[in-house]
């Protein structure tokens, strides 16, 4: 009876201290969001940063084209790491100051402290995320396009609905996966891949016959991915509302407003049309496909 | 019957021989004690494990994270909503362990009895099963099913399949037949050679020695670690999402990039857990009867 009771108040002991050796809360070390009023906030040492004195830019790896230029975000060249060295100039940040992390997307919106300020990767902003993390203004909006072989039945289509029975690739975690549910309404259940480098794969060895992504993903594929690749046409998706990219920040970033701030005045100066330009051009005269 | 079994157990108590067994008083009292004590210790360990539980549940409950975690992982509506993707997903999954299963059973076998054959004729048979589970064991399952998945239709030929769900049952079946190869020869060289020579001795000739003595052994003797591969080629079965059919894993991922939660995630693998559970149960009696009939109690 006695060893029952020890055993018993052991057992209860060891939990008790397994709970709080090793479960104790972490230090809360990220500072409460400052104020709008506080005239600080949007400065290089502002207390919001992941790091004093520094832009720390996350996306993952690997960062394609033409999104980004030879999977390296800190040169500068592709769209994405122009739009961000864009951001942290108007921040008042030297290009000496940004550091970039990679982060995988399945982790960006994990719960916990982040070791980001923001996260640039294409992610398109919905109302469901939101709940999640901080999303900034918009910085491009996407539409959807359709990518075959030249020799492929599907490639003279005219129509969203010609892709009824034809086997379409996706990538996860895209909003291209919804917009074929809604849209093509194929009769087979989509693929879905976790790189574009697989669907290309999948498409060339005739185990899917479409690829549908965003446009420049598109045009980046066919141009080099791809020898014999035909784009057949593009189409806007969810449901009238345009899929836009926005940036990813912790939930309750005090940062927030500082990059839509800085994202505001690249709008207004025309610096965001100019990379846009320059960057995701040539996608002006891809036909429209409708249903 | 009962004269010659009851004397020696009741040489001390005061029934009479006729009436047969009957415990007494003081085993009667030893049995109520061991009642009593039997019972004390089934409601101490059911407390000490809700206590356990409570604690636990408390501490998670209890930390500053909680809300946030309790959003991302355990929301009802998203688990809901993902539920009816994630059961169809599993389904492929249940299809691929299945079909994956029949086959690494008789190939897993055929290996394990080439392997353990003397035959100087059969060397370079041997040879190549020695070489087929050195690779297949060594290659992680993932990067076999990228190169079977993407390379096998990559190579043109008539007849290759292009389902992903074929194409990664192969490239399962490789690795796994390669393990339960392995466990087959332990089981088939954890039977005495006595027991051969006795069969052989019998009468009975080198296919019934076989099939009659050796194999039943064997399986018998592997069933555990069998099993454990078994339920590891259950959940393995996820990897096959990198081709692109939308099982369990990919249905889930699919639903929680989209939403930013992690809940479907979740949902899957309680999917899992539901099957691997019964099976592991399943499995123990299998043992346990397996076990009682080889020691025909001489365990007690």
């Amino acid at each position: 009876m006695s060893r029952t009771r020890i055993s018993l108040a052991a057992s209860a002991a060891a939990l008790v201290a397994l709970a709080a050796a090793g479960c104790a809360p972490q230090p809360q070390n990220t500072p409460e969001a400052a104020g709008p009023e506080d005239a600080s906030r949007c400065t290089t040492d502002s207390p919001s940063l992941h790091q004093s004195g520094r832009l720390t830019v996350a996306t993952d790896s690997p960062a394609y084209e033409p999104w980004f230029d030879s999977n390296t975000p800190s040169n500068g060249k592709g769209f994405e790491s122009a739009v961000a060295y864009a951001v942290a100039e108007k921040l008042g940040f030297e290009r000496d100051q940004v550091k970039w992390v990679v982060e995988p997307f399945a982790h960006s919106y994990a719960p916990g402290p982040k070791a980001f300020d923001f996260d640039i990767n294409q992610i398109s902003i919905t109302p469901q995320r939101a709940k999640a993390v901080d999303f900034s203004a918009s910085y491009y909006t996407a539409s959807q396009a359709i990518l075959t072989l030249d020799g492929s039945p599907y490639a003279k289509a005219t129509s969203l609905s010609a892709f009824k029975d034809a086997r379409i690739g996706v990538q996860v975690a895209t909003t291209s996966y919804q917009a074929v549910l809604d849209q093509l309404k194929p009769s087979k259940q989509p693929s879905v891949f976790s790189t574009t480098k697989d669907e290309v794969t999948a498409l060339r060895n005739g185990q899917i016959d479409a690829i549908v992504t965003d446009l420049p993903t598109v045009f980046y594929l066919a141009g080099a991915e791809l020898e014999n690749g035909e784009i057949v046409g593009q189409f806007g998706y969810a449901g009238g509302t345009p899929e836009k990219f926005g940036l990813l920040l912790p939930k309750n970033s005090g940062y927030t407003s500082c990059v839509n701030e800085a994202l505001g005045a690249l709008k207004a100066d025309g610096t965001l049309a100019r990379l846009t330009a320059q960057w995701l051009s040539a996608s002006a005269n891809v036909p429209e496909l409708k249903r | 019957m009962g004269k010659t079994a009851v004397p020696n157990r009741s040489a001390t108590s005061p029934d009479s021989p006729d009436t047969g067994y009957r415990p007494s008083d003081h085993e009667r009292e030893r049995q109520r004690y061991r009642r009593s004590r039997k019972r004390r210790h089934t409601w101490v360990s059911t407390l000490c494990t809700l206590l356990g539980l409570a604690a636990v549940g408390a501490a998670a409950v209890a930390s500053p994270g909680w809300e946030r975690v309790d959003r991302l992982f355990f929301d009802g509506a998203e688990l809901r909503s993902a539920f009816p993707d994630l059961l169809r997903g599993f389904w492929l999954n249940i299809q691929m362990f299945l079909v994956a299963e029949m086959l690494i059973l008789v190939l897993g076998l055929l290996i394990a009895l080439v392997r353990v054959t003397r035959a100087p004729g059969l060397q370079p048979l041997r040879l190549a099963a020695t070489v087929y589970v050195d690779v297949f064991r060594g290659v992680p399952t993932l990067l076999l099913v990228f190169l079977v998945g993407f390379g096998l239709p990559a190579l043109q030929l008539q007849g290759t399949p292009s389902e992903p769900w074929l194409l990664g049952v192969i490239a399962l079946t490789l690795s796994y037949t390669a393990y339960v190869a392995e466990v087959f020869r332990a089981g088939l060289n954890s039977v005495h050679p006595a027991q051969r020579n006795a069969a052989r001795a019998l009468g009975l000739d080198e296919r019934q020695t076989l099939r009659h003595v050796v194999l039943p052994q064997a399986v018998r003797n592997v069933l555990p670690p069998l099993l454990n591969d078994f339920i590891a080629l259950q959940k393995d079965t996820a990897l096959v999402a990198v081709l692109g059919p939308l099982e369990a894993l990919r249905a889930a991922q699919i639903k929680a990039d989209y939403d930013f939660n992690y809940t479907p995630y979740l949902g899957a693998a309680l999917l899992f857990i539901a099957v691997t559970i019964p099976l592991t149960r399943f499995a123990d009696r299998l043992q346990r009867r397996a076990a009682r009939r080889t020691w025909a109690g001489a365990d007690r």
